[in-house]
């Protein structure tokens, strides 16, 4: 067993109970079926030898008694067996998402294809359970109490009996994953390029055909293809033939159990039931063979989704400072050996204050808000009011809209607030309006995040949302990204009149920063100048640079 | 939804190797169901003589041989599904991507495209199970009981009578129960796929969870909303489970009609042993295949909606029209154009001419039709009415690859494929060109020194990992790749950038324009003082601005 099932089991152990009862439930329907058919034989042989009904009736009952009971037997398996598994998937997407919440984002999470492929990982653990670890453990314990009643039939019989079945459930299993193991171990990246492959073509049509690009990449794809069903047709061959050896195996084993029954003498009524008993229970043990090609196919997932098994460590948190928020002389470097993303930065942030951060991109800008807000500890320095969002807090530049009504989305930040506070908060973003023109107002679904509203509308829900936390610093990452040059002035003044508490804004757009008590110009992680908007403007550097560039854009564009 | 026929005879047209695939399966069903009835007589042979103590070698051997002809059918019929599911898969994923050169890039950048690709990639693969699981059984349902029956007419006509009768029972039955399965389970899913979709909202949204420190308070709405999966999906399986009960119970119940009558006249010395047994042995084979396919169905049901959605996607193919070869250079010219999408006007009756070796930058807010200009001279986007015409020749007629071989376009976003650095930016030209020498125009060179492995870097997904700016020297490497481009047409080639990376676009985008009609949307004063003329397009009408002040400020007084 691997470290990853280990650790799936773990989990399932509360549910252990119910995985049993699924278990035996399967194991009662395959030997129900397995009872019925020698039943059924031994009757028929019984009769021919005309003896009176009575005789019969005991197995006449029992014929139909587990007729009826397979298939009901089946049904209920079948029920309890994924209520358990369910039961337990809903423990592992609660793990999964306590694991995730509890330590710091990385760069990585935030691919879709990654996240997505997380939610079908989490199908690998329903499969191994309900196609693997079930079925499995009922055909071995069918497997054994068949040898057992063969045992207690004739003696002798019970040993090819027992053969067959190690070889359909212990030998052809293990062939079933071997001989393929390595051609499947290419098909998975074949089809992970050729998904790829498929995304290029339809989200790069456009450069492709510009380029004259599109039948080289279109052949690139077809020749994937090709390979993949290559792969595919050997897979195939050799996988196909293991199910020929598992018909052979049954029949086989029956005719052994037939020539050793009858030569050790057993009695002639007997060897039937032997023989249709022993072909039911090889064909039940040849669910091994499944259960094992399942079993091979699941092994990566599993391995992905039992790391974020672990139980989640209790997060050790930013110990609570108190007094000003801010930074005092804070430093971070991501990786040993990299530049530092944010050296020796001083920030005081007392109520009412209003602080811009500015500088190219890649300066340090969103560093320095995920510092105060205690997404990223500093490597040296003080940090104060990190941690507490209704300390420091806002908009950051991943703000995700999630797949629900906007009222829903803006009372993430503060789920008591009212109607008003909702209307408030929304003007001073601009969103109100457009939420009034609304049907259904404040209960407008937004789609997949936020798929059903333009770019500009999902910002100022994003800011409304923002607002609506009022913390004691706002922390605001390019509010007006997306929207239009008026419009960002326009929402830029109502934030800063609509906000009593401090404020750090980030920023690429440096008109509106007149007002503000001091700026920052940020440079590979560096304070390079700090001050007013009037002292900056009149000093050279990477400021008084842009303000120019950026007037002159406007002077043309508007 | 319409309900699902259980085979698609488009299939045979679409994808002609599958005709000789299903012929070898149709003729693996004959011998499959006469391989069968062989196997029961021998077998009841064997037994009947096992009953009186004595062994029957010759039926004994028979019955191996027949297994081992059974073993080998099996082997041939799993292949060949699987070939012709390679196969299929194979040809549709091929006609489905190359189904891309006659859409509208724009329609594939779309969620449509999105799924175009789902489709193409993992959708397809759903078709193993189809044609693997389901197709087989369907063909044995139709062999196996003509062939059982036909047997059952020589052995012993009542009981072939009483199979004949309950026979059709079964798809009957499959028809009625899962008839009422399926509509249970489409009005579930919807539901359940908004549950399990909430899972991946909730995991792409931690980010902002805890930035309103709503991470922890979250898990227990993930395991709430897990438990309501759970529950809605234990409510659709007591259904969907329900019709296997069902099939189960009535084939169950058949064959308790053929065996009593069988045993009644074993009693009464009517009929032999050896027709008995072959009567209890062949009766549940003649069922089996029909439940099997019934079972198999609902597994396969993903694959054939992939199958039906890649049959209809595919418009029967036009015939390639060769389009006039524009001559160049020659004037552009729009006469009387509008663009009209599914809701909005992007331009209104636009005419205009823009001569050989001018450039023309333009300007306007966001969604004013500025990109939709663009798209027009590329032959991405026909006008509604009016003509686009190049050299006197109408794009709509023209030959579009060899008109856009003349155009160099650096598109706002442009997509970066899954592949190296230097792919990415050869796409589409010869592999001797000149990639150093593009590179350095766009100052793409300091970019690539700088990547751990140059220009053999492999990209991430879509690009992850670079900058906007570095993706945007690549896009204009990529243009200048094009040294016989004519046109040049840039998309806000600086928008998103730092100052560091715009100063050096703007440089490299002023050399791309050198000897070259250029159109360009662009805001920055830098690349605007190039212009020649200035359009501002606003609500789809273009008109034209007058030249700005020739010096623009370089710096203001504090």
């Amino acid at each position: 067993m691997t470290a990853a099932e280990r650790v799936v089991l773990r989990i399932a152990r509360p549910w252990l109970s119910r995985l049993v009862g699924a278990g035996l439930l399967a194991a009662g329907t395959e030997l129900a079926g397995l009872a019925l058919m020698a039943t059924a034989t031994w009757l028929l042989i019984t009769a021919a030898g005309q003896p009176p009904v009575a005789a019969l009736t005991v197995a006449i009952v029992a014929v139909r008694t587990l007729a009826i009971a397979r298939g009901v037997l089946r049904y209920t398996e079948r029920l309890a067996g994924h209520d358990a598994v369910l039961r337990i998937i809903t423990e592992v997407r609660a793990r999964i998402f306590a694991t995730l919440s509890s330590r710091p984002t990385r760069a990585t999470d935030r691919s879709g294809d990654a996240l997505s492929r997380l939610v079908s990982d989490v199908d690998a653990v329903q499969d191994l359970l309900l196609r693997v670890l079930v079925p499995g453990a009922a055909a071995g314990l069918v497997a054994a109490l068949a040898v057992l009643g063969a045992g207690l039939l004739s003696p002798p019989a019970a040993l090819p009996l027992a053969a067959g079945l190690l070889l359909a459930g212990v030998l052809l299993p293990w062939l079933a994953s071997a001989l393929t193991r390595r051609t499947a171990a290419e098909v998975a990246p074949l089809r992970g390029a050729l998904a790829v492959d498929a995304v290029d073509l339809t989200a790069g049509a456009a450069d492709l055909a510009a380029f004259g690009a599109t039948d080289a990449a279109l052949a690139k794809a077809a020749g994937r293809a090709a390979e993949l069903a290559r792969l595919e047709r050997r897979l195939a061959l050799v996988g196909w033939a293991v199910d020929g050896a598992g018909v052979l195996l049954a029949g086989a084993t029956a005719a052994a159990v037939v020539l050793t029954a009858l030569h050790a003498g057993t009695s002639g009524t007997l060897v039937g039931v032997l023989a249709v008993g022993t072909i039911a229970a090889v064909e039940s043990a040849l669910a091994l063979v499944g259960a094992a090609r399942q079993r091979t196919q699941l092994g990566t997932a599993l391995s992905r989704v039992s790391v974020l098994l672990a139980d989640p460590s209790p997060d050790a948190g930013v110990a609570a400072v108190t007094g000003t928020p801010g930074l005092d002389a804070v430093s971070v470097t991501y990786r040993s050996g990299a530049a530092p993303a944010l050296r020796d930065v001083t920030l005081r942030l007392p109520a009412g204050r209003r602080v811009a951060v500015v500088g190219p991109s890649g300066a340090g800008k969103s560093t320095l808000l995920a510092v105060l807000a205690g997404a990223v500890r500093p490597d040296s320095g003080t940090v104060v009011g990190a941690g507490d969002p209704h300390r420091v807090g806002g908009l950051f530049a991943d703000a995700h809209v999630f797949h629900a009504p906007v009222r829903d989305n803006l009372l993430l930040a503060r789920p008591d607030a009212s109607d008003d506070d909702l209307a408030a908060a929304a003007a001073a973003a601009g969103f109100l309006d457009w939420v009034q023109n609304q049907p259904v107002g404040w209960e407008t679904e937004v789609g997949e995040d936020g798929g059903q509203l333009s770019g500009g509308q999902r910002q100022r829900l994003a800011l409304t949302r923002a607002l609506l936390l009022r913390p004691e610093v706002l922390v605001l990452d390019e509010p007006t990204e997306g929207l239009d040059p008026g419009a960002a002035d326009a929402v830029l003044a109502a934030v800063l009149a609509a906000t009593p508490g401090a404020i750090v804004l980030v920023t690429h757009r440096l008109n509106g920063l007149d007002g503000f008590d001091e700026i920052l110009v940020l440079d590979a992680g560096r304070v390079v100048q700090r001050g007013r908007h009037a002292d900056l403007v009149a000093r050279p550097g990477w400021y008084r640079d842009q303000w120019s560039t950026q007037q002159g854009y406007l002077a043309i564009a508007t | 939804m319409s309900r699902r026929r259980p085979f698609d005879p488009r299939l045979l047209r679409r994808v002609p190797a599958t005709r000789r695939h299903f012929a070898v399966l149709g003729l693996c069903g004959v011998a499959t169901a006469v391989v069968v009835v062989l196997q029961a007589t021998a077998l009841a042979a064997v037994l009947a003589a096992a009953a009186g103590g004595q062994l029957d070698r010759t039926a004994l051997g028979l019955f191996v041989g027949l297994v081992a002809a059974r073993a080998g059918l099996a082997w041939a019929q799993g292949a060949v599904t699987a070939w012709s599911a390679a196969a299929v898969k194979q040809a549709l994923r091929v006609e489905l991507l190359g189904s891309v050169t006659r859409r509208d890039p724009a329609w594939l950048a779309s969620q449509r495209g999105g799924s175009l690709a789902t489709l193409a990639g993992r959708g397809l693969d759903g078709l193993d199970a189809y044609f693997t699981g389901y197709l087989p059984q369907l063909v044995l349902g139709v062999t196996i009981p003509i062939a059982v029956l036909a047997r059952l007419v020589f052995a012993d006509w009542t009981s072939a009578l009483i199979v004949a009768v309950t026979i059709p029972l079964i798809p009957i039955f499959g028809a009625l129960v899962g008839w009422q399965a399926q509509v249970a389970t489409e009005r579930q899913w919807r539901r359940l796929s908004r549950l399990g979709g909430h899972f991946l909202d909730m995991l792409s949204g931690l980010p902002t969870l805890r930035a309103f420190g709503r991470a922890q308070a979250q898990v227990d709405v993930v395991r709430r909303m897990a438990d309501a999966h759970r529950a809605a999906t234990m409510r659709t399986l007591r259904i969907a489970f329900l019709s296997a009960l069902v099939l189960e119970l009535v084939a169950t119940i058949s064959v308790a009609l053929v065996a009593v009558p069988v045993g009644l006249r074993l009693l009464s010395g009517g009929m032999t042993l050896e027709v008995a047994l072959l009567v209890l042995l062949l009766t549940p084979e003649a069922y089996l295949p029909l439940r099997a396919a019934g079972s198999k169905f609902h597994a396969s049901l993903e694959g054939l909606t992939a199958l039906d959605e890649a049959l209809s996607a595919l418009p029967p193919e036009p015939a390639p029209v060769v389009g006039t070869a524009v001559a160049r250079p020659g004037p552009i010219v729009l006469s009387g154009v509008t663009v009209e999408y599914e809701r909005t006007t992007a331009l209104r009756d636009v005419t205009l001419t823009i001569a050989p070796g001018e450039r023309v930058a333009i300007v306007g807010p966001s969604g004013a039709g500025k990109s939709t200009l663009l798209g027009l001279l590329l032959g991405f986007v026909r006008p509604t009415t009016g003509q686009v015409l190049v050299s006197g020749v109408d794009l709509a007629a023209a030959d579009l690859d060899a008109w856009r071989r003349t155009v160099a376009w650096v598109p706002q976003r442009a997509h970066l494929f899954a592949g190296t650095v230097a792919d990415n930016v050869r796409l589409g030209a010869p592999a001797d060109a000149d990639l150093a020498r593009a590179a350095a125009a766009a100052a793409l060179d300091e970019v690539v020194d700088a990547l751990p492995e140059g220009w053999q870097t492999t990209l991430g997904e879509r690009g992850y990992g670079l900058s906007s700016g570095q993706r945007q020297r690549i896009a204009l490497a990529r243009a200048f790749l094009r040294d016989q481009a004519s046109l040049v047409l840039l998309d806000e080639p600086t928008a998103r950038l730092d100052a560091a990376s715009e100063a050096a676009v703007v440089e490299a985008t002023i050399n791309l324009l050198a000897g070259r009609t250029g159109v360009f949307v662009a805001h920055r004063p830098a690349l605007l003082a190039v212009a020649d003329r200035v359009l501002r397009v606003e609500d789809g009408v273009v008109t034209e601005l007058l030249r700005p002040a020739p010096a623009l400020p370089t710096g203001v007084g504090g």
